[in-house]
């Protein structure tokens, strides 16, 4: 096995990056891959809450790094799927406790472990960031359909280029049809054209992002939700599939849902 | 232009005709034939120089010529004479040389050089019109995005976008094979000549020397244009109106 390292970033704070990582690792997971997840937000994490592993936690990335665990003590099981495994940010220190070396000699310890390592990057342009970047393969930048978080996305695509590890891949995240529908919200045309970069996923907003992230389960744990279809497909094109995009899936949905109302209003 | 090769050190003191001529000297010269009139009647030297010519003909034939008259007094009419006399017998006159203030004058006013190294200049200007010396520009082959900046002292080239959030300072010209979205300054040292062109041109914001341009915020134009200095403010019109520079 030799991982794929998958870095997940945003620029701007509160599009979603800890939840896609989540979903993303939880989806992978369930296509039987073996995913470790590692939060590089220190500090200010919160992937093991999302996870729902919060109260599990022993040692975390900084005692990995400073040498009083082994990487393996660290590793925190995902009960709920054959293969999921966290690795936990700590909350007591900041982000100098780690460099990008010590970043890049962790995924190469794990590189014959697992499948996809994710890493959660926090937020920023700073160091943290610089972190999570390091030893990336595949880089996925998470956006709203939002005029300040695409000016963000834009420059960290751009960062990610100077670093050479891109192009980077898209997720437009939080989309609301019914706004995008009205022309009050950028659609995901209105985003690529000014970003160009190739876009692996749309996920539609969906309120069952918030009810399962608050109880720690990843609507990707099952397909249900429209949430959940959007992060496993995002999975699958992660491995190379081919898979018909959520935009139109979801324009389908949301034609089908009107239809039925118009239905409803007649009868 | 008839380049005769001639070589100076064969032609010096080389004198068609015979030795009587001592008031006539004619030397080869890089720019062609130096001809030196020394003392003697005016009407009589130039009727010996055309005798000497036609003798020679094939010599002096297609030759560029420069006239040194010493300290001599020339008027229009007798210059201008000779001129088109040297002219029937395929001579052209280029330049006429004096210690005169009025012969230097009136030989300026036929249009002709006064000093023996104009045609140098000339000639280099003549290879400039196919090989232009160009000016200091730099490429970008990549898009512009958001933070970075770029800031030269010549003008700016780039193939690809220009984002929101990115930035473009020039001394020079600006042009965007891509969309304009970002900021960019033209003629940051103050020249309004300056042009800002783009296949989009939607800018952030816009600034040509000392001026300053806020783009309407709902612009439907998706056509190449030239954003350029008219009147003291910044305008920006479809390229294709074939104005450039017109407003001058």
């Amino acid at each position: 096995m030799t991982a794929k390292v998958l870095t997940v970033t945003s620029g701007k704070g509160g599009v979603g990056k800890t939840t896609t990582t989540a979903n993303i690792a939880v989806a992978l997971a369930g296509l039987s891959y073996k995913v470790v997840c590692i939060d590089a937000d220190i500090g200010l994490r919160n992937l093991d809450v999302v996870l729902g592993l919060e109260n599990r936690i022993v040692y975390d990335l900084v005692d990995v790094v400073e040498g009083r665990c082994r990487l393996r003590q660290a590793m925190i099981r995902d009960k709920r799927l054959p293969e999921l495994y966290l690795i936990p940010a700590a909350q007591t220190r900041d982000k100098n406790a780690v460099s990008p070396s010590d970043m890049v000699r962790l995924c190469d310890e794990l590189r014959n472990e697992a499948d996809w390592i994710l890493i959660d990057s926090p937020a920023g342009i700073e160091r943290g960031f610089r972190n999570a970047l390091a030893p990336a393969d595949v880089v996925v930048v998470v956006t709203n359909p939002e005029v300040s978080a695409v000016r963000d996305a834009d420059r960290i695509i751009g960062l990610i280029e100077a670093e050479e590890k891109g192009p980077a891949r898209l997720i437009l995240n939080r989309v609301n049809m019914n706004l995008v529908k009205r022309g009050d919200m950028l659609n995901a045309d209105d985003v690529l054209e000014l970003l160009a970069v190739e876009l692996i996923g749309i996920v539609p907003e969906d309120e069952a992002v918030v009810v399962s992230t608050n109880r720690g389960q990843p609507v990707a744990l099952d397909g249900k939700s429209k949430a959940g279809l959007a992060f496993q497909n995002i999975a699958r094109r992660l491995n190379g599939e081919q898979v018909p995009f959520l935009s139109l899936e979801e324009k389908d949905g949301f034609f089908a849902r009107l239809g039925r109302m118009f239905r409803t209003g007649g009868a | 232009m008839i380049t005769r090769t001639t070589n100076p050190e064969e032609q010096a003191g080389y004198k068609p005709g015979s030795e009587k001529d001592s008031a006539i000297t004619i030397k080869g010269i890089r720019e062609g034939l130096l001809v030196t009139l020394g003392d003697g009647d005016w009407e009589t030297l130039q009727e010996r120089l055309l005798k000497q010519i036609e003798e020679k003909g094939a010599f002096f034939r297609g030759a560029r010529m420069a006239l040194d008259v010493g300290n001599r007094i020339l008027h229009a009419a007798q210059m201008g004479a000779l001129r088109d006399r040297l002219s029937d017998r395929e001579i052209s006159l280029w330049a006429v040389v004096s210690n005169s203030p009025v012969t230097e004058r009136t030989a300026q006013v036929l249009g002709l050089a006064t000093r023996l190294s104009t045609p140098k200049p000339e000639r280099v200007i003549r290879q400039m019109d196919t090989q232009l010396p160009g000016e200091d520009a730099i490429l970008i082959q990549r898009t512009l995005r958001s933070g970075f900046r770029v800031s030269t002292h010549g003008h700016v080239v780039v193939i690809g976008d220009v984002n929101p959030g990115a930035e473009i300072i020039a001394d020079g010209n600006v042009v965007i094979w891509g969309r304009l979205r970002g900021t960019v300054h033209a003629g940051a040292q103050g020249n309004e000549h300056s042009v800002v062109c783009a296949l989009e041109m939607n800018p952030t914001q816009l600034r040509i020397a000392n001026l300053f341009y806020a783009p309407p915020s709902k612009k439907k134009n998706k056509g190449a244009e030239m954003a350029r200095v008219v009147k003291n403010e910044i305008v920006t019109e479809p390229w294709n109106t074939r104005r450039i520079r017109g407003g001058e």
